[in-house]
C-alpha cells in the first residue's frame, strides 16, 4: 500500500530524514516511536506533503510522487487524497460544528452532495460516539471528543492510509483511552495506518509493526514483541529504558 | 481676546433668549434645511460610504493577499499601493483626482472622482487590517484544509477568511466609520453630499454654527448606528468562541 524509497528531507542545513525506506502492507498499523527530535513527525508530514521532502519517492496505492523535482499543484493534490492526517492538536475549524466539520471535504472537495455527505458524517460521527455531539462547536467539545471529530473528518475522506501524528499527546489521561480505543477499532477493521505516538501500550496491542526511529533514520523495525522484548539496537533499548524509567517514578 | 469672545458667545446666547424673533428664525432655519441635509446624506453620503467600503474591501483583500503571497512582485507592489495612499492626505489624493487628472485628459465626474478616492483610501488601510487577521489564523488551519484536499484558494475562501473576519470587524468598524466622516471631504470636489448641502444654506442665511452643529449632529447619528451593528456583528461571530 505504501512504499517508500530513500525519503530525504532538510530545513536548510539541517538533515532531519536520512534515507527511510518503508514498505507497509493495505491493512497493517504501523507504529513510529522515537525521541523528539528523531524525525518521526516530520516523516509522517511528508507522506501528507504537508512537507516537502528533499528527495526520494512515495508511491500510495500506486500513486507515486517523486520528489528530485518540484511537483506541480495537481499532482500534490491527488497525492494527497490518498491519505488524510490526525493532528496532535486536532485541529479542527472552530468555526464550523463537529457535524459541519466533517462534512467540509466531502463538500467542498469532493463535491457531494450536501444530503449525501450530511448522513455520511452522521454515520461517522456516531461511529466514533459523538451523536449527541453533532451540533457542537469546537469549543463545546472536551479534547477527547475534539479529536474523535478529528478522526472522523479525516475518514469522511475514505482514504487508503490513515496517518496519526501523536493523536493522544495533547489530551489529559483520562482522556487519551476514548481516542485510542476508536484508533484500535478501526485497525481491526483493516484500515492501514501509520501513527507516532507515545502510547507504548497502544504499539504493543495494535501495532502489525513497530518502527523504531532515531536522528532521522529507521534504527530498528520489527513487531510489538521483537521492538519491546528483544530489542537488538543499543539507542532502541536506552530509548526503552527510559521510557520504562518514567513509568515507574 | 479672550473677553471679546466670551461677548460675541454671550450676544449669540442673549439673542436666542431674549428675541423670541430671532429663536423662531433659528428653528425655522434648522427645520428647513433638515431635508435638504438629509437628502444629502441619502444621495451622496451613504452611498458614498457603502460604495467606496465595499469596493475598498476587495482591493484590501487583494492587496493583503499580495502582501503575503511569495511572490515578490506582488509584494512590492502592495508595499508601494500602502505606502503612497497612507503618506499622502485624502484631500491632496482627492485634488489629484479630481483637478488633477483633467490636465493630461483624463476628467472624471465629482462623484466618480470621489468613489475612486475613497476606495484607493479604504483598500490601502483596511489592507493591513486583513493581513493581520489572516496571519493571525493557527498554521494548523492552514494544514488541515490542505489535508482534507482544498486549494489553497478553497483554504482562504471557507476556513480562513471566515475566521479572520471576526477578528477583523472591531478595527474595519474603525475603518468604516471613519469614512463616513471622511466622505465630507468630498465637498472640496463639488459633490453635494451632507456636508456641503451644510456649506451652502449657511452661505445663503449665515447661520453657520447651526448648520455645521447640524450636520455634525447628523454625522454622530449615523455612527452612532454603525456601533450598534458592529456590536450585533460581534455577537453573531462570537457564537464559536468560548465565552470562558
Amino acid at each position: 500500500m505504501i512504499a517508500i524509497n530513500n525519503l530525504h528531507k532538510s530545513f536548510g542545513d539541517l538533515e532531519v530524514l536520512k534515507g527511510i525506506d518503508l514498505n507497509v502492507e493495505k491493512g497493517q498499523a504501523v507504529v513510529v516511536i522515537g525521541p523528539s527530535g528523531s524525525g518521526k513527525t516530520t516523516f509522517l508530514r511528508c507522506l501528507n506533503i504537508l512537507e516537502t521532502p528533499t528527495a526520494g519517492t512515495v508511491a500510495i496505492d500506486g500513486h507515486m510522487a517523486d520528489f528530485s523535482k518540484p511537483l506541480p499543484k495537481k499532482q500534490i493534490m491527488g497525492f494527497r487524497k490518498q491519505s488524510a492526517m490526525v493532528f496532535q492538536h486536532y485541529n479542527l475549524f472552530p468555526h464550523m460544528t463537529a457535524l459541519e466539520n466533517v462534512m467540509e471535504g466531502p463538500v467542498t472537495v469532493q463535491k457531494i452532495d450536501r444530503a449525501e455527505a450530511r448522513a455520511k458524517a452522521e454515520e461517522l460521527l456516531t461511529k466514533v460516539g459523538l451523536k449527541e455531539k453533532m451540533n457542537e462547536y469546537p469549543f463545546q467539545l472536551s479534547g477527547g471528543q475534539q479529536q474523535r471529530v478529528g478522526i472522523a473528518r479525516a475518514l469522511a475522506l475514505e482514504p487508503k492510509v490513515m496517518l496519526f501524528d501523536e493523536p493522544t499527546s495533547a489530551l489529559d489521561p483520562e482522556l487519551v483511552g476514548e481516542v485510542l480505543q476508536v484508533m484500535k477499532e478501526l485497525a481491526l477493521e483493516g484500515m492501514t495506518m501509520v501513527v507516532v505516538t507515545h502510547e507504548m501500550r497502544f504499539a504493543k496491542g495494535v501495532a502489525d509493526e513497530v518502527l523504531f526511529m532515531d536522528a532521522g533514520r529507521i534504527i530498528e523495525r520489527g513487531t510489538p514483541q521483537e521492538i519491546f522484548d528483544h530489542p537488538k539496537e543499543e539507542r532502541t533499548k536506552q530509548f526503552l529504558n527510559l521510557i520504562q524509567n518514567a513509568d515507574t517514578i | 481676546m479672550k473677553f471679546h469672545r466670551n461677548g460675541l458667545a454671550k450676544m449669540y446666547l442673549n439673542s436666542i433668549f431674549t428675541n423670541p424673533e430671532r429663536l423662531e428664525r433659528l428653528l425655522d432655519i434648522a427645520q428647513s434645511s433638515f431635508l435638504p441635509l438629509l437628502e444629502g446624506a441619502i444621495q451622496y453620503t451613504i452611498p458614498l460610504t457603502l460604495i467606496s467600503f465595499t469596493i475598498g474591501l476587495i482591493l484590501a483583500t487583494l492587496t493583503a493577499l499580495a502582501r503575503i503571497s511569495t511572490v515578490k512582485f506582488f509584494q512590492i507592489i502592495a508595499r508601494i499601493y500602502v505606502s503612497i495612499i497612507r503618506g499622502t492626505p485624502l484631500l491632496v489624493q482627492l485634488s489629484i483626482l479630481f483637478y488633477g487628472l483633467p490636465t493630461v485628459g483624463i476628467t472624471l465626474e465629482p462623484f466618480t472622482a470621489a468613489i475612486l478616492g475613497f476606495s484607493l483610501n479604504v483598500g490601502a488601510y483596511a489592507s493591513e487590517v486583513i493581513r493581520a487577521a489572516i496571519l493571525s489564523i493557527p498554521k494548523g488551519q492552514w494544514e488541515a484544509a490542505n489535508t482534507i484536499g482544498m486549494s489553497y484558494s478553497q483554504a482562504l475562501k471557507r476556513i480562513i477568511l471566515p475566521q479572520a473576519s471576526r477578528v477583523s470587524i472591531p478595527p474595519l468598524s474603525n475603518t468604516f466609520i471613519s469614512l463616513v466622516k471622511d466622505t465630507s471631504l468630498a465637498s472640496f470636489i463639488l459633490v453635494t453630499e451632507m456636508f456641503r448641502r451644510a456649506q451652502e444654506i449657511a452661505a445663503f442665511n449665515y447661520e453657520f454654527l447651526l448648520l455645521y452643529s447640524q450636520a455634525g449632529l447628523l454625522y454622530w447619528i449615523f455612527c452612532f448606528l454603525l456601533s450598534l451593528v458592529q456590536g450585533r456583528l460581534e455577537n453573531r461571530f462570537d457564537r464559536y468562541v468560548s465565552k470562558a
